[in-house]
Order: structure tokens, then sequence, then C-alpha cells
């Protein structure tokens, strides 16, 4: 799924400039960073209701993809430019996080690690 | 080394590599509570590997295991020292920290034990998977801890070349 | 839809005696900070997290929530089972992750309400 798609899906706006043709696969939901550094896989997109810096520091060491922020929250600045500069786009949405993964897994977004 | 030094920077590399770029060894500086410089030691070490050009894969598993590491110093600790060395075969990582020590080693071993408090738990950390996650990532790790005087953490990976 | 039926259909393992299964779920709310829940969940919600900590009984307790999944096999922490006892919380585990889980509860029909 693109970006854009995602974008759409999740009426969200993107917050760092990016290629809205990039794509994902699979997807890691959770608050908690080091069960995403345990679980999440390479490539995917996580989505959380934290907005610090650490979020995005996660997604650099494992080399995740895209961020959605939830629930309307919003980074500050310095989380902003910290995403740009590991080129990770990040996109916020005003849905709950229950929500944004329903809509996500009903177009057939699946969950990494592989559940089956 | 005395507490001046280790407060010395929020964080600080040392590097040197020698020409051929094989090797490399240096030492970052961490400050407790710290959060808006948490990572950057492990962000470093990640950009040094990386223009070694070690593969992907390690690369990912040492800066998951740094970062761990890293800010466990920074939630536990007033301060500590990550000190790197590379070589063709192997990174090896020495994290020290002069914090409260850990009593119980094979207890904050366990996946999912955490004394973090509430306001770290609502900062995204506290599940008790760090040291865990530092395990799965290394060959080979080794903690040690005197109570009152500080924990030492050491862990290796392997290299091997793309 | 009543709690037992998300148990069967879903094949959550129950933690706590099982009690209160029968309690009405009008949504679902999936987070691992307890200051969201607070602020965000609804009475009635099924609270999805990765938290075994004893504090998610009191937070789900105050929010009048039907009950907890854990998700990722989360095995509970022993003060937290008593607790949920006391209280008559149901706990569940999954071994599904969060995403995977709460796809599957909103194609079951519940929303975060
Ligand atoms: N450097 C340290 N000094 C003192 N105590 C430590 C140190 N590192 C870990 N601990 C203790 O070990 C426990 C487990 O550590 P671990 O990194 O596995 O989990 P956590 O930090 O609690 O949560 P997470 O890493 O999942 O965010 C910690 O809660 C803490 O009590
Ligand atoms: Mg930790």
């Amino acid at each position: 799924m693109t970006l854009n798609e995602i974008k759409d899906i999740l009426r969200a706006n993107v917050l760092t400039k990016c290629d809205t043709n990039m794509h994902i696969e699979r997807v890691y939901s959770a608050d908690l960073m080091s069960d995403v550094l345990a679980f999440c896989e390479p490539e995917s997109l996580l989505i959380t209701a934290l907005t610090n810096a650490q979020v995005i520091r996660t997604a650099e060491f494992a080399n995740i993809k895209m961020i959605v922020f939830v629930q309307g929250k919003r980074p500050d600045r310095e989380t902003v430019a910290l995403s740009e500069e590991k080129k990770i786009p990040v996109l916020i949405t005003n849905l709950s996080m229950f929500d944004a993964c329903g809509r996500l897994y009903e177009k057939g977004l699946r969950s990494c690690p592989d559940a089956e | 080394m005395p507490v001046a030094d280790y407060m010395r920077r929020d964080c600080e590399v040392v590097l040197m590599q020698n020409k051929c770029e094989k090797t490399a060894e240096g030492v970052f500086f961490l400050t407790g509570k710290d959060f808006s410089n948490a990572g950057v030691a492990s962000s470093e070490l990640k950009a040094i590997l990386e223009k070694m050009g070690i593969n992907h894969g390690i690369i990912r598993r040492a800066a998951i295991a740094a970062f761990e590491a890293e800010m466990n110093v920074i939630i536990y600790t007033p301060a500590g020292m990550m000190r790197y060395s590379i070589t063709p075969d192997y990174l090896k990582i020495v994290v020290e920290d002069m914090g409260p020590g850990i009593e119980d080693i094979a207890l904050a071993m366990t996946e999912g034990y955490s004394t973090a408090p509430h306001y770290i738990r609502e900062m995204g950390f506290g599940s008790g998977m760090g040291l865990p996650n530092i395990k799965k990532n290394a060959d080979e790790m080794k903690l040690s801890s005197t109570p009152g005087a500080g924990t030492t953490l050491e862990f290796i990976i392997k290299i091997k070349r793309e | 839809m009543k709690l037992q039926e998300l148990v069967d259909s879903l094949s959550l393992e129950v933690k706590t005696a099982s009690f209160n299964l029968t309690k009405e779920v009008t949504g679902g709310y999936v987070s691992d900070l307890l200051s969201d829940v607070i602020a965000n969940s609804k009475e009635g919600n099924i609270w999805v997290t990765l938290q075994t900590h004893q504090n998610i009984v009191a937070v789900a307790t105050l929010r009048e929530l039907s009950g907890i999944i854990l998700v990722n096999n989360r095995t509970p922490d022993t003060e937290t089972l008593k607790k949920a006892e006391e209280e008559g919380l149901p706990i569940m585990v999954s071994p599904l992750p969060a995403f995977e889980l709460v796809g599957r509860l909103y194609s079951l029909g519940l929303r975060c309400q």
C-alpha cells in the first residue's frame, strides 16, 4: 500500500517532505519502543500515539519506513526535523489507534511479525 | 573516571579510524535523564558502521542493542559511557555506568521485568524488553553489576561481510 | 456484543476466573499509555494493550472498561491477576500482535467509541 493510499484511508496529514508513492506491506502498532524494536520488521509502518524523538530513533534503528501518529497528537518541531533528517515520513491522523488499525486491516494490510 | 569527565558533554564522539577503515574504536559519553539526546550515540555508531560498509542486518542488530543499552543508562543512571571497537571480525560494545547497579541480574534479564517509573512508561519505555532485546541481537552478552557502584554491559556482534 | 463472543471468535485465553463474560462490549480501545486510556477510553470498551503492570487494573476499573486483552502472549503479573479478580475485571491473552487483533475486532464490528 502506498503512503498516499494510507493518507486517504486515515484522512491523515503528511508532516514531512517525502515520496508519496513509497509503499509498505506490514504494520506494527504499539506505544512501547522495546516491543517495536523486538517485533517490528524492517520496511514496515509504525502506528503509535507517542510523538517524542525516541519514536523516530526507534524507527531509525529498526529500519521502519513510515510512521503514523494517531489520536490527533502532533510531534514537536524537533521531532519532525529529526524524522526529515532520517527520511522517515510522518503522518498524523485524528483517528484513534483502534480505528486507524481497523481501517488499514480492512484494506488488506497485515501485521508483522507474520501472524499466521 | 571522575564524574566531571562523564558529564563533560551530552555526547561526545572520539573516533579513530585507520586508513583502510576495517577497524575503528571510540567512546560516547551518556548523561542520565538527558532525553533530548537519547539515541544520539547509537545513531552515530550506526553511521560509522554504515560508512564501513557493514551488512545491513548486522547494523540493525547492533543499532537496536546499542540503543537499548543507551536508554538504560539514560533512564536508570546519572551517567555512563559507551565504548565501541570494530574489527573486521566483530563489533564489541562496552557500556559502563555509575548508576545504582542491578541487584538480581537474572531477574533483570527476564522478559517483562521492569522497575521503570510511571513517567518513563508514558515515554514509551519500561516494558522490560530492553535487556532481552540486547541478548537476542548480540552473539555474546555479559552483564555484571555492583549494587551501589554501577553496571557494566558488554556485548559482541560478529561481522560477516557482504 | 458480549465479551464471551469475542473470547470465542478470537480464541482468547481467559486468565481470570471466568466471571463477567456476559458484559456488553461497547467498543475497543488500544493503547499502552495509561494516561491515554484514562483520558480517551469509554465505559464498556475492551482495552487492548501490552502493559501487564497492576496499574492497568486500576485504570480499567476507573474507566469501567469491560475487560483487558493482553497481546503478544504477554503474561499478566501475579499482582495484576489478583487485583483483577478482586475487581471482577476479566483479563484475556492473545498470541496476536496488537495490529492483527485490533483488525479482527474491527472486522467483528467493534469501533472506538
Ligand atoms: N544500567 C542499569 N542500571 C540499573 N538498573 C538497570 C540498568 N539496566 C537495566 N536495569 C534494571 O533492569 C530492568 C530491566 O531492564 P530492561 O532494559 O530489560 O527493561 P526496561 O528498561 O525496564 O524496559 P524497556 O527496556 O523495555 O523499555 C530495569 O527496569 C531496571 O530495573
Ligand atoms: Mg531498557
